[in-house]
């Protein structure tokens, strides 16, 4: 290490009081930041977990679908044109429905059901237990084991329980790719068995899903379904459109930018303010140093390198704290929705050099005007 | 005869402006030559601080001129202003302004670093400034372990370090008591004076008049005496 940042670097670590005000100040606000970021990316990613667990290239559904669980029925005669536009391998329909499930012990509780096409299984769940063929056995259906299985009194193989007056009959284990956003455990079963068992409108299918022949096709396919008045969405597109709903029309996305403003504030007054402090507590030090000699851009050298070792220093220890904190809480609640992403990690990491970047520069600008002058006058 | 170390000429210097100026230096020239020890000396806001500074490169007078062995130092630009700082003077402050947090040798290798210097060769070095000044064994101590007087040491070490031609001293006995000042000054005297070497020490301790060469008087942003060792 240069000899003028080690002088810096023992200035600030042997001042433990300050420096670890500092390092509290950063890492806490580091922490709020990603925690915040990280549960409303964790909300984001369940909400769209249908779309993601499913697996389908491209979705037609209705433009006034903002969600998958508020899905509006899709007429017949779309999913027969969908079919016969060029590039589209094969097209099938999909429900995607809520009811109630009475238990065994008389409990009633709520569930999505998903039907799958009868002859395709189109977007059929890797099976943990059991085998696929058995979803069209008498009353079949496949449970997903998510976090939310408790809530059905974790069933096996066998398991009878009732669905709206209907008897049914767990013949499958599904592993869970991504949980869903609002606690509900989630039922496999063909799309007629799902039509037939559930009350729905005149029109069945709650979305069509599409394989086409090459993504080349992709935009044709969307244009010729904007023709019959509706939408085909790739599947980030979906998921872009279910997370701009929540983001923008739910009003969570405003709390969440809100909250990671405010941790920013608290971050930068805590760390801006105890920077200041120990500038100005230096300031002598500074002083002196230039009375030495030492250059301006050496002694700016000096505040960059101990605003920017503290940040980083508190940037790692708040990554590592919500880390800890996220992965304790998934392992005693596995409801429980957050995740760290890149995104989250880049976000935290910008504030926190703008943290930086502010408390260096409220310091720069008073060791620049610094007379060597006043060391003398005491 | 000694080689001339300093020579300032009409040095001037006011604070302020209008109504509120203020003559801090009023058309003040001297001479210092290598291997004397000059005193200034005066009352308090007799100015010889304000002169102190603009001699060492520190304040920049409103006129006159400052010739350090031959060049014109406020006509350099900030950084060779720096530099000459560096390379040329050394500082003992009046509150001597070592650093807590660093160890007494770390303190003293401060110009060395400043320098370039490899830190564990400045460290080397500056463990020979401070044999010199009677300290080695309190070398990894912070200066706030130290006494007035070795802090005062400890300061000098760091003026003597990078080796400087001129050596400032600011009030060097107003923390001291006066045997402590005294042996300072001795020790001065004997160890880092040497003929290559110019020493102007600030103050108005009559107690250590006796270790000058040269003492000039100031009152009032003037000169107003001159006397030379007996």
């Amino acid at each position: 290490m240069n000899g003028i940042l080690r002088i810096a670097f023992k200035l600030l670590v042997n001042d433990r009081g300050k420096f670890t005000a500092l390092l509290v100040g950063i890492t806490f606000a580091v922490f709020l930041m990603v925690m915040m970021t990280s549960m409303f990316a964790g909300i984001l990613s369940r909400s769209s977990s249908t779309v993601t667990n499913i697996g389908a290239k491209m979705w037609v559904l209705d433009p006034a679908v903002n969600n998958v669980s508020s899905s509006i029925p899709v007429p017949d005669y779309v999913k027969d044109a969908v079919r016969s536009i060029d590039g589209v391998r094969y097209a099938v329909p999909l429900y995607s429905g809520g009811a109630q499930v009475k238990l065994a012990n008389g409990i009633y509780q709520a569930v999505t059901v998903i039907g799958l096409d009868d002859a395709s299984l189109f977007g059929r769940p890797e099976l943990i237990e059991g085998e696929i063929e058995d979803i069209y056995a008498e009353n079949g259906f496949v449970v997903v084991q998510d976090a939310e299985i408790s809530k059905l009194g974790n069933p096996r193989i066998g398991t009878k329980f009732e669905i709206n007056d209907h008897r049914g009959v767990v013949v499958g284990i599904a592993k869970a790719n991504i949980s869903g956003l609002f606690g509900i455990p989630t039922l496999y079963t063909t799309f007629n068995r799902a039509i037939s068992y559930l009350p729905s409108t005149r029109f069945t299918a709650s979305y069509i899903l599409v394989e086409p022949k090459s993504t080349s096709d992709i935009p044709h396919i969307k244009q010729a379904v904007s023709k019959l008045g509706y939408q085909a969405l790739t599947d980030d597109e979906f998921v872009q459109k279910i997370s701009n709903f929540y983001k923008y029309q739910t009003g969570l996305g405003i709390n969440v930018m809100l909250m990671t403003a405010i941790s920013f504030i608290v971050g930068l007054s805590i760390s801006g303010q105890t920077f200041y402090t120990f500038i100005l507590e230096n300031l002598e030090k500074f002083g002196a140093l230039k009375a030495i000699g030492a250059k301006g851009h050496e002694l700016v050298s000096m505040i960059l390198f101990q605003a920017g070792f503290t940040a980083f220093l508190g940037y790692g220890l708040g990554v590592g704290l919500a880390s800890l904190i996220i992965m304790s809480a998934k392992l005693r609640m596995p409801d429980y929705a957050a995740q760290i992403t890149n995104l989250n990690l880049g976000i935290a990491f910008v504030m926190v050099l703008i943290i930086a970047g502010i408390s260096s520069y409220i310091g720069i600008r008073r060791v620049i005007r610094i007379e060597p002058f006043d060391i003398f006058r005491g | 005869m000694a080689s001339l170390a300093i020579k300032a000429t009409n040095l001037a210097k006011w604070f302020g402006e209008g109504d509120a100026r203020t003559m801090a230096v009023k058309s003040v020239s001297f001479e210092a030559s290598f291997g004397e020890i000059l005193y200034i000396v005066g009352p308090s806001g007799s100015g010889k601080t304000t002169l102190l500074s603009m001699i060492s490169g520190i304040l920049k007078p409103n006129s006159g001129t400052v010739l350090v062995e031959d060049r014109d130092i406020w006509k350099m630009e900030s950084d060779e202003l720096a530099d000459f700082r560096l390379n040329k003077i050394g500082f003992v402050f009046q509150d001597y302004h070592l650093f807590s947090n660093l160890t007494t040798v770390e303190n003293v290798a401060i110009p060395l670093i400043l320098k370039k210097n490899d830190w564990n060769q400045s460290l080397k070095v500056a463990s020979e400034y401070l044999k010199i000044v009677g300290l080695e064994k309190r070398a990894e101590l912070p200066p706030v372990k130290l006494s007035g007087g070795e802090q005062q040491r400890v300061a000098i070490a760091r003026a003597i370090a990078s080796r400087p031609d001129i050596l400032i001293f600011d009030e060097p006995t107003a923390s001291l008591d006066g045997d402590t000042g005294r042996k300072i000054l001795e020790f001065v005297r004997e160890h880092i004076l040497n003929e290559t070497r110019c020493i102007i020490i600030v103050t108005h301790d009559s107690r250590i008049f006796e270790y000058a060469h040269r003492i000039i008087h100031m009152e009032d942003g003037r000169i107003i005496g001159e006397e030379h060792e007996k």
